[in-house]
C-alpha cells in the first residue's frame, strides 16, 4: 500500500475501505464466479491431451498419385549432393529429370534430426501429409519413425537396383531388418579431428587424450548426438556400442562428465564443430569424416583420426513419409541413386561412405585417387573398427536422452 | 511524470457523427455501438488464436503425463511443475541473474546514448537512429553467430584483452576462463546486451525526446547544477522510458537460448536451452510446458514488483 502514502488520509481510508469491502473485495459472489470459472477452464485443460503418437494399420498408406502428377518432394541435409561448379545445377538430379519426366522439388530443410523431428512430428501424429515424399534421416530417428508407424513400407518391385547393388553391411540393421523401410542414401564415419596449427602439431589419437590431455584444456568440442559421443567413449573404454546396458552407458557418460567438469571440453556441438576446427577455438573434437575432407581441401592444417579403440558408424537413410503423395516416384528416385554410376557421380562430390556396390570403377573413371580413398569405400582395416550403436527401446531412448541432455547443459 | 502524461494525452476524443447521424439515427446508433467490436474483431481473434489457444494448450500439457508412443493424458500430474522446478533452479536462477546484468549494461550504455541522440545529435539524430535500428536488418542469429567470430580466442579483440591483462581480472571473478571469452558467462551476457541494447535505446530516446528544454533553462534559473537539473528534472521525466526499456530487455531476455546456445557453455546453458531441450531432444512435453509456465510466473512477478516500485503506473 505504500503506493498510497502521499494521498490525504480520508481517501486512503475510502480506499481501504473499497478494496476490503467494495468491489475490489473477494466477496461471496465473485468467488462463486471465479469458483465456477475455474472450473469449467479445469474441464478444458483435461479435455486436451495428446494421442499416442503411434499408428498402426494400414494408416500409414497413401493415394498413390505418382502416374498423375510427375513430381516428387524431396527433403534432404544441406551439402549432401552433387552440385554444379557454378552452383546452380545439381547435375544427377536433372539427369533423372531428364530420363523419367519426373521433376524433383529437391529441398535442403534438416539442418539436425531433433529439429526436423520437432517440426514434421504434428503433421505425422495427426496422419497428415507432411509434403514430403522421402526425406533423409539418420539411423536412430529412422528407426523410432518405424516404431511409430510414421513411414511407408517400399515396394521391392520398384527397386530393383537398390536391392542387387545395397552393399552387404548395410542390408540388415536391426531397426529395419531386410530394409523393407529405407535405404541408406550415405554412411557416417565418426573420427577425431584436430587443427595441427591449435595442437602445436601434436597429433589426437584417441578419446582418452581428448578427454585428459591438459595441452587441449578448454579446447575440445564433442557432438551434440548421443549415439555418435558416447558410443565413440564407450569404445575408448573397451566397451561395445553395440551392446550397451544401463552400466555401461552409465559408466561412459560419467567419464565425459569428469571431462566437463575439469573444463576440458568447452562444448557440445552439432555441424558448427567445423568453424571453431578452422578457427582454432577448437583445438580437437569429435567429427564427422565427410566434413572434414570438404574442410581440408579449405585447411590443410586440419587432420583426422580413427581411433585404433573403434569408430563408430551410423547411415543416413532414405525414407518416405506416411501419406505422402508420391510413393511410387520416390521409389523410382531411390533406385536411381543405386545405379553405381549415379552413385559413384555422388560420392565424387560429397566423399561420405557410398552404400552401393560396384562403384569403384565408375569412381576411378572420375577420378582415381577417389576410388582409394577409404572415406568413401572403406577397407578391410576401416570395416575391421567400425562399430554401431544398438538401437534403443522407447524407455531406453528417452532415458538416454535425459541424462545426456544433463551432461550437456540443459 | 505529471508533466510528460499530460504531454501525452491529447485532447479527449470528441467524435459526433456526420450528416448522416441523422438520416437514419436508430440504424447508426445500432452500428455506431458495434463498431468498437467490430474494429476490436481482428486483435481479439489474433489473442484467441495466438495466445489463448496456445496457453490452454500448454497449461493442459503440464499436467499430462505419458510418452509419446502411447500418447499424453491429463492426469493432473501437479507434482511436474516441483520435479522440474527442483531439478532446474539453478537454470532459473542463472537465467534471471544473465538478463538482469545484460539489462543493467543495456541501461548503464543506452542511457547516455539515448541522451546523446536526443539532446545532443542535432541534424545527426536521424542518422543516429538509424544506426541504432542498422542491425535489426541482419537476422538475429547471424548477429550471434558473428559475435563468435569477433570473439574468436586468436581474433584480434581477445589478443588485445590478454596484452592488457583485463582477461586475468576477468578470470580472477570467473566470468572467464583462462584466455579466452567464448564459451563463458562474460561472452553469453555480452551477447544478450548486444542484441537487446536498441530495445532499451529506442524508449528511452522517445521518453527523453519529449522533454521540454524550456524546463533545463527553468532549472538553471533556479540555480540547478547540471548534476541537479539531470537528477531533479531529466532522469525523473525520463522513468516512463527506463521502465519501458528494462522490461523490454529484460522480459525477452531472461527466455533467450540462442546466445547461451553460441556463445557459452555447458555451464551457462539457460533455462531456455532445457526447455528447447526437452522439447524436442528428451520429448519430455509435460516438463517443458511446467517449465515455460514457471519462467513466466517468476517474470510476472518480478516485473509486478518491479512496476510497483517504479511507480509508473500509467505504463500498465
Amino acid at each position: 500500500m505504500e503506493q498510497y502514502e502521499p494521498l490525504p488520509p480520508p481517501l486512503r481510508a475510502a480506499l481501504r475501505r473499497s478494496m476490503s469491502g467494495g468491489r475490489g473485495a473477494m466477496g461471496r459472489r465473485t468467488f462463486l464466479r471465479a469458483a465456477g470459472l475455474g472450473a469449467a477452464g479445469a474441464a478444458g485443460l483435461t479435455a486436451c491431451g495428446i494421442p499416442a503418437a503411434g499408428r498402426t494399420g494400414d494408416s500409414t498408406a497413401s493415394s498413390d498419385h505418382s502416374a498423375q502428377e510427375k513430381t516428387v518432394d524431396f527433403s534432404n541435409w544441406t551439402e549432401y549432393i552433387d552440385v554444379s561448379d557454378d552452383g546452380k545445377h545439381r547435375p544427377t538430379l536433372e539427369a533423372f529429370t531428364r530420363r523419367t519426366g519426373i521433376k524433383v522439388k529437391y529441398t535442403e530443410d534438416i539442418n539436425d534430426n531433433v529439429e526436423f523431428f520437432g517440426k514434421i512430428k504434428p503433421q505425422l501424429s495427426a496422419g497428415q501429409d507432411t509434403g514430403r515424399d522421402l526425406m533423409v534421416l539418420t539411423d536412430w530417428l529412422a528407426a523410432r519413425m518405424i516404431r511409430l508407424g510414421w513411414v511407408q513400407q517400399l515396394n521391392p518391385a520398384h527397386l530393383p537396383h537398390a536391392f542387387a547393388n545395397l552393399e552387404q553391411r548395410f542390408r540388415s540393421p536391426d531397426w529395419d531388418p531386410g530394409r523393407a523401410y529405407s535405404y541408406p542414401w550415405q554412411g557416417i564415419a565418426t573420427c577425431i579431428a584436430y587443427n595441427k596449427k591449435a595442437t602445436g602439431g601434436r597429433a589426437v589419437t584417441s578419446i582418452s587424450q581428448l578427454l585428459d590431455d591438459p595441452s587441449l584444456k578448454g579446447r575440445v568440442a564433442m557432438l551434440s548426438e548421443m549415439r555418435d559421443t558416447i558410443g565413440m567413449t564407450l569404445l575408448d573404454m573397451g566397451h561395445k556400442p553395440e551392446t550397451v546396458t544401463d552400466d555401461t552407458y552409465d559408466a561412459a557418460l560419467a567419464r565425459v562428465q569428469k571431462a566437463v567438469d575439469s573444463q576440458q571440453i568447452r562444448k557440445f556441438t552439432g555441424n558448427d564443430y567445423t568453424d571453431g576446427l578452422s578457427k582454432g577455438d577448437i583445438a580437437a573434437c569429435v567429427a564427422w569424416a565427410g566434413d572434414l575432407v570438404q574442410l581440408r581441401i579449405d585447411d590443410p592444417d586440419i587432420e583426422y583420426v580413427f581411433p585404433d579403440a573403434g569408430f563408430l558408424f551410423s547411415t543416413d537413410n532414405l525414407l518416405v513419409p506416411a501419406k505422402a503423395r508420391h510413393k511410387t516416384n520416390a521409389e523410382r528416385l531411390i533406385d536411381y541413386y543405386y545405379e553405381p554410376q549415379v552413385a559413384a557421380q555422388v560420392s565424387a562430390y560429397i566423399a561420405y561412405v557410398c552404400p552401393v556396390a560396384g562403384v569403384q570403377p565408375y569412381l576411378a573413371k572420375i577420378d582415381p585417387s577417389l576410388a582409394k580413398n577409404p572415406l568413401i569405400l572403406p577397407d578391410a582395416a576401416m570395416d575391421a573398427k567400425s562399430h554401431s550403436f544398438r538401437s534403443l527401446s522407447e524407455d531406453e531412448d528417452t532415458r538416454y536422452e535425459e541424462k545426456f541432455s544433463k551432461l550437456i547443459g540443459a | 511524470m505529471s508533466a510528460a502524461t499530460a504531454q501525452a494525452a491529447g485532447p479527449p476524443p470528441t467524435a459526433p457523427g456526420p450528416g448522416t447521424a441523422q438520416a437514419a439515427p436508430r440504424r447508426t446508433a445500432g452500428r455506431r455501438r458495434l463498431t468498437p467490436y467490430l474494429l476490436l474483431l481482428a486483435g481479439v481473434a489474433w489473442l484467441l488464436v495466438f495466445f489463448v489457444a496456445p496457453m490452454v494448450y500448454q497449461a493442459s500439457t503440464s499436467v499430462q503425463t505419458g510418452s509419446l508412443d502411447k500418447g499424453f493424458k491429463v492426469t493432473w500430474h501437479v507434482a511436474t511443475y516441483w520435479d522440474a522446478l527442483r531439478e532446474y533452479w539453478p537454470h532459473f536462477l542463472r537465467s534471471l541473474l544473465y538478463s538482469g546484468i545484460a539489462t543493467a549494461a543495456c541501461l548503464a550504455i543506452g542511457y547516455p546514448l539515448a541522451y546523446m541522440i536526443a539532446f545532443r545529435a542535432g541534424r545527426w539524430r536521424n542518422v543516429v537512429l538509424v544506426l541504432v535500428i542498422a542491425p535489426f536488418f541482419t537476422s538475429f542469429l547471424i548477429r550471434t553467430l558473428a559475435w563468435e567470430t569477433i570473439l574468436a580466442d586468436q581474433g584480434p579483440v581477445v589478443r588485445f584483452l590478454n596484452r592488457v591483462h583485463v582477461l586475468d581480472v576477468t578470470a580472477w571473478l570467473h566470468v572467464t576462463q583462462g584466455d579466452r571469452v567464448l564459451a563463458t558467462p562474460l561472452a553469453v551476457v555480452c551477447g544478450l546486451t548486444y542484441n537487446f541494447l536498441p530495445f532499451m535505446i529506442l524508449p528511452l530516446y522517445t521518453s527523453l525526446e519529449r522533454i521540454d528544454g524550456k524546463l533545463h533553462e527553468a532549472a538553471g534559473d533556479l540555480y540547478a547544477t547540471p548534476f541537479t537539473t539531470f537528477r531533479k528534472v531529466t532522469f525523473p521525466l525520463s522513468l516512463p522510458g527506463v521502465v519501458a526499456g528494462t522490461l523490454l530487455t529484460f522480459i525477452p531476455a531472461s527466455g533467450d537460448y540462442i546466445n547461451a546456445e553460441l556463445l557459452g557453455s555447458t555451464n551457462q546453458k539457460m533455462i531456455g536451452n532445457v526447455i528447447q531441450s526437452q522439447f524436442l531432444r528428451v520429448l519430455d512435453y509435460p516438463t517443458a510446458a511446467a517449465l515455460s509456465f514457471i519462467l513466466m510466473a517468476a517474470i510476472l512477478a518480478i516485473v509486478t514488483v518491479y512496476i510497483r516500485r517504479a511507480g509508473t503506473e500509467e505504463l500498465v
